[in-house]
């Protein structure tokens, strides 16, 4: 018996040498290890041996079980390696045709901008404020210091639509309306972002429709210092660390002291370039103390509390920020413009 | 305003100053110079020169060849093409070696065989502004009069000089005038300011014998002076005053004319002469006009007045409308011997609505409008008096007409020390503050408890409170000098509203879908409101008092007609494949003329047209439609937690496609509400508009933010499977999917987890107007797993019902 097992041995170990492939690998382990293979054929015989002989012939019966199992499984493995090998170099594909992308839309360029300089501000406590584009001269003008026939109305020609109504030429008279809400209580920081409107022909720099963010602080002790503090914050936030301003003294009719605020040119760094016409500088504020008689309108003593108040176009710092050359573009809104925008 | 330095220095030293350091300390001092020019753009080797002798040139039609004399003793031989050439002329010589603007270099030629030694110049080749000289001398050489020859041009033409462009604020009228701009570069330098000499030598004659002044009108004339100037020569005046008029781009008329100009710019007081004789009895009226009145004014328009106008009249006739033009009844001409100069303080709102009115507008309203300075009436009158008499050989009567109603006097503001310091962030002591003062030429005086008490001279009427001189503090002491400080006090806590923070969300969502936001005109056409009349909800459209364009003369009603018009613009330039959406406010009102504010309501919308996805190498193009628009508004209504408060219900709004439209309405908890369609564009529209097929939807957004849900509850995962079952049904193509799934929720109860659609199919073995809608049911219990048997209890209770609910038939 143990004569016959060897003889399977070597048998076994021959023709496995020689297999062709999986399928006949197959038809092998049936043929030697199967349920009726030639191991099981010979084993039977085993009731026929003495106590003795079992464990004997049964060792030699395992080693040759495991001798024909370790090539079958040596043989098997070999056959999944190629046939993975076979599978990956069937499924190449061209790494390099363009994938397929998930859309991507943009948010209008000027609420970009207004959503970046809101962001900055309500991280500074302010809250955003809102009030109607269509206004009443009271608030879009008297109330602001600038009573009828006053010369500073002729620095914004209006869209009139009765003589006490009209389309708001700044975003300022939201301050007189968020003051009265107020009732007189303080601290008031505000920023009233939206779109205001005056007759002006339109060119690549001017347009009839624009937007403003306008800010107002009203609270005791509120000093021009703490203006220049809080634009210089502003202006490092929106444009750098390396941002500064410089203040001029200018003339708003509800503000005293007013100025113009310039902030070192983001371009060249100061250094001077054409897009600050080589000054270094680039003017994109307005901004000046509360004038008592705006405070007064607002529901506020002047004596009591101070404030101030700054401006600036949105559209402007689009332009300076994206290098835009026309400002029309952003109210045609033609596709390839605005896709421009679709990214940080 | 237009400032030659040269000019300037009349009144200020500016020794030491270049004109740019000029310019740079108005503008840090808050007025903005917003342009140096040398007025001598290069010019070099100019002379004046004699023309001896004319010729015409041998060869050539239009050239001449002159002789002439530069002073040296060598005559020059010069070709001149320019017309109005001729001997006896004093002009203008580029000599050999000479330079001209644009680093053009005169050289030794010949014209047509002909040598020429030079060039004889026109104004606009010496680099200067021809405007405003006579027609003859802008096409042909510049003429002078008679100078000393070989003098340099430069000299004689006050070339050596800078112009400054001042951008005035309204507020500061003080810097109309040389001698405002004189007090406000004293204050910047501590320079003094030197004014002029107005001493009138008068003739033995009283003024009163020939000229008096009543005003009438009270309250529109607080001030009018008059001086009567007898026996003047009516010429061309000097060069000197020629050129610093030009330099501030008046242009040059006569002796007498440019002298009143000429002192208006000195002064910032308007003046005037009348023609004396033509003035009737030598009265003057101040008075306001006349029903039905008119005036020829000076440049010769007929000009219809109005009782609100002031006027200037004699005895029988208007003779110049107040502080805007004079009249051309008794206008200065080259016949005048005798005239009346006026000086005169006329209410800055009387002459602003006068001038605004007839359209009107001079160097003198300019100044009236923003008012004069009451205290520089009687000097400029005699300084102009004396320069009459000087230049145009008048004599000037002893005393002067005027009627004063009341004098202006300067305004005392206190204001303390400490209010200073708090207002600015700065601590100054007294000294500081009363240096600035006195640099402004303000007397002021410290009292008790550190009040300063200021006196104001009538020149600064800006001027009229404590924040007032506070800026002048600030503006003097440098606002670059100001530190920068934190807000000191009570902190704020920085929020977004609901409404914005929903707009936010919107923006964000859909612009990551895909979706590009625009922002399109407030303002559109009448016919542009009639479109979508649902969504304008009746509204009458708000027209403008003065549209730029009828394009653009009423407020938009609803959003989509701005939308298609943004698609129509970019399908003109080959932009086919639009998702763009907007938010923004449309103007409701119901008021044909407004008498109160409109209401402004904000609206999203939506406009998707050409492809959803464009064709590429692993894909077919895939061409939107209605249920891509009705998509966004799904994530939309997703994003705000509102899903199960919306549905859809087939309308025919106009405008949209009657079979392809939607209303949206939104439950809530005064009922269900409207808020909004989405459709297709109609056919007739779209094709009108040019643009493929059109999806759009409009919602009104404040529907949406009282609604919004933004508070997030966690729901506990399903810890029991769940039983999936399927339907398919045919009904009838009108039984609209929503009522399928509806009546399946209702009939199989709570068990039921969730019902989808998620096949629907037409075709020939259905039979005509049939349809087959598939449903996927979910069923599941919170709590434990469902019985074969409960499931098939509650679904076929979910057939039946659509059995017979909708005469529906099983398929199998």
């Amino acid at each position: 018996m143990k004569e016959r097992l060897e003889a399977l041995r070597a048998e076994a170990l021959q023709e496995l040498q020689g297999v062709a492939g999986p399928q006949e690998l197959g038809e092998l382990r049936v043929k030697y290890l199967g349920k009726k293979g030639a191991l099981t054929e010979i084993l039977r015989g085993m009731g026929a041996l003495s106590a003795e002989e079992r464990p004997v012939i049964g060792e030699v019966a395992n080693s040759v079980r495991g001798a024909i199992e370790a090539v079958i499984e040596e043989k098997t493995a070999e056959y999944r390696r190629a046939e993975t090998e076979e599978r990956l170099r069937s499924e190449t594909i061209d790494v390099t045709l363009p994938g397929s992308g998930l859309p991507t839309g943009a948010v209008h360029p000027l609420n970009k901008v207004a959503q970046e300089i809101e962001d900055i501000f309500i991280g500074m406590g302010y809250t955003i404020a809102e009030g109607p584009e269509v206004e009443t001269d009271y608030y879009n003008f008297e109330a602001l210091n600038l009573p009828k026939n006053h010369p500073a109305r002729d620095m914004q020609d209006s869209f009139y639509i009765t003589d006490e109504i009209l389309m708001r030429t700044q975003t300022s008279p939201v301050q007189i309306r968020a003051m009265k809400a107020m009732n007189g209580q303080s601290p008031l920081k505000i920023i009233c972002p939206g779109k205001v409107y005056r007759r002006d022909d339109d060119d690549a720099t001017h347009s009839f429709q624009f937007n403003q963010v306008e800010g107002l602080v009203i609270g005791k002790g509120i000093r021009m210092s703490d203006l220049k503090g809080t634009l210089l914050q502003f202006v490092q936030e929106m444009f750098g660390k390396q941002a500064r301003i410089r203040l001029r003294p200018s003339f708003f009719p509800f503000t005293e002291p007013s100025a113009e605020v310039d902030v070192t040119c983001a371009q060249c760094g100061g250094s001077g370039c054409r897009m600050c016409k080589g000054t270094g500088w680039l003017e994109i504020l307005g901004c000046g103390m509360v004038h008592p008689k705006v405070l007064e309108a607002g529901g506020y003593d002047p004596e009591e509390v101070t404030g101030f108040a700054f401006g600036m176009g949105i559209e402007r710092i689009a332009l300076l920020k994206y290098g835009i050359d026309d400002i029309r573009h952003f109210y045609t809104n033609d596709l390839r413009f605005l896709s421009q925008f679709a990214r940080m | 305003m237009k400032i030659s330095t040269s000019w300037l220095a009349d009144y200020i030293s500016l020794e030491g100053l270049t004109p740019e350091e000029i310019a740079e300390k108005m503008t840090s001092g808050g007025i903005e110079i917003d342009s140096v020019e040398a007025v001598d753009k290069g010019v070099t080797g100019v002379v004046v020169g004699y023309v001896k002798e004319k010729t015409k040139h041998p060869d050539a039609d239009k050239l001449n060849v002159c002789k002439i004399d530069v002073g040296t003793g060598e005559e020059l031989q010069i070709v001149c093409g320019a017309a109005n050439v001729d001997a006896g002329q004093y002009v203008p010589v580029a000599t050999i070696g000479a330079k001209l603007p644009g680093d053009f270099a005169i050289k030794r030629a010949k014209l047509r065989g002909v040598e020429s030694q030079g060039m004889i110049c026109s104004a606009l080749e010496l680099g200067l502004n021809d405007k405003l000289l006579p027609k003859e001398l802008q096409e042909g050489i510049l003429v002078l009069p008679k100078l000393p020859l070989g003098k340099p041009i430069g000299e004689v033409l006050d070339l050596n000089t800078s112009v400054l462009e001042l951008d005035l604020t309204p507020n500061r009228s003080d810097a109309l005038s040389y001698i405002g701009v004189a007090y406000e570069l004293a204050a910047l330098t501590g320079h003094s300011v030197k004014l002029p000499d107005g001493k009138v030598f008068h003739a033995a004659e009283k003024t009163s014998d020939h000229l008096s002044v009543r005003i009438e009108a009270r309250e529109e004339c607080p001030h009018y002076s008059a001086r009567f100037i007898k026996h003047v020569q009516v010429a061309p005046s000097p060069l000197w005053l020629q050129n610093r008029l030009m330099a501030a781009g008046i242009r040059p008329i006569n002796n007498i004319v440019d002298v009143t100009n000429y002192v208006m710019l000195e002064y910032g007081q308007p003046l005037h002469a009348f023609d004396a004789d033509r003035v009737a009895d030598g009265g003057i009226i101040v008075r306001m006009a006349r029903e039905g009145e008119e005036l020829e004014t000076l440049d010769g328009q007929q000009r219809k007045l109005q009782p609100h106008m002031l006027v200037i009249a004699d005895s029988e006739k208007a003779i110049g409308l107040a502080g805007v033009m004079g009249g051309a009844n008794s206008e200065v001409t080259a016949d005048t011997v005798n005239i009346i100069l006026e000086s005169a303080k006329f209410d800055g709102s009387v002459v602003r609505r006068t001038s605004r009115q007839l359209g009107l507008r001079s160097e003198a309203s300019l100044r009236f409008e923003k008012e004069v300075d009451p205290a520089r009436v009687i000097p400029a009158l005699d300084r102009a008096a004396a320069l009459i008499a000087e230049l145009g050989q008048g004599l000037v009567t002893e005393g002067i007409a005027q009627e004063l109603i009341h004098a202006a006097q300067p305004a005392v503001i206190e204001v303390s020390l400490e209010r200073i310091g708090r207002y600015l962030g700065i601590e100054l002591s007294k000294l500081e503050v009363q240096t600035i003062f006195g640099r402004l030429g303000f007397d002021s005086e410290i009292r008790d408890g550190g009040l300063i008490k200021v006196q104001v001279p009538t020149r600064r009427s800006d001027i009229t409170r404590d924040v007032d001189l506070i800026e002048e503090v600030a503006r003097l002491y440098g606002y670059d000098n100001i530190p920068t400080t934190p807000i000191v006090g009570e902190t704020t806590p920085g929020a977004l509203t609901v409404p914005q923070a929903v707009r936010r969300e919107l923006r964000r969502r859909l612009s990551d879908a895909g979706l590009n936001e625009v922002i399109s005109y407030s303002f559109t056409a009448p016919a542009r409101t009639k479109l979508f009349p649902e969504l304008s909800q009746g509204a009458v459209p708000i027209r403008l008092a003065m549209p730029m364009s009828e394009e653009r003369s009423v407020l938009r009603t609803s959003l989509l007609p701005q939308l298609l018009e943004t698609a129509a613009y970019n399908r003109n330039r080959k932009n086919n494949d639009l998702a763009l959406f907007e938010i923004g406010t449309v103007f409701h009102t119901d008021e044909a003329e407004l008498t109160r504010l409109p209401q402004e309501k904000h609206r999203f919308a939506v406009l998707l047209t050409g492809l959803r996805r464009s064709a590429a190498w692993n894909r077919k193009a895939e061409k939107v439609d209605f249920y891509d628009a009705k998509g966004v508004l799904e994530t939309v209504f997703d994003v705000l937690g509102l899903t199960g408060s919306v549905s859809y219900e087939a309308a025919a709004p106009g405008d949209l496609h009657p079979g392809r439209t939607a209303a949206v309405k939104l439950a809530g908890e005064r009922g269900e509400q409207i808020v909004g369609y989405v459709g297709q564009l109609h056919p007739e529209l779209q094709q009108e508009s040019g643009l493929d097929d059109v999806y759009v939807a409009e919602l009104d957004l404040a529907a949406l933010y009282d609604a919004v849900d933004r508070d997030i509850v966690y729901r506990q995962l399903p810890r029991y499977p769940a039983s999936d079952r399927d339907i398919a049904v045919t009904v009838d193509e009108a039984v609209p999917a929503a009522a399928l799934a509806a009546a399946v929720q209702a009939a199989a109860g709570e068990l039921l987890e969730s019902v989808q659609v998620f096949d629907v199919y037409t075709g020939e073995k259905l039979g005509a107007g049939r349809k087959s809608v598939a449903l996927a049911l979910v069923y599941r219990h919170p709590e434990r797993t469902l019985t074969d048997e409960e499931v098939t209890s509650a679904h076929a209770a979910a057939v039946a019902a659509l059995e017979q609910s909708f005469s529906a038939e099983l398929r199998k």
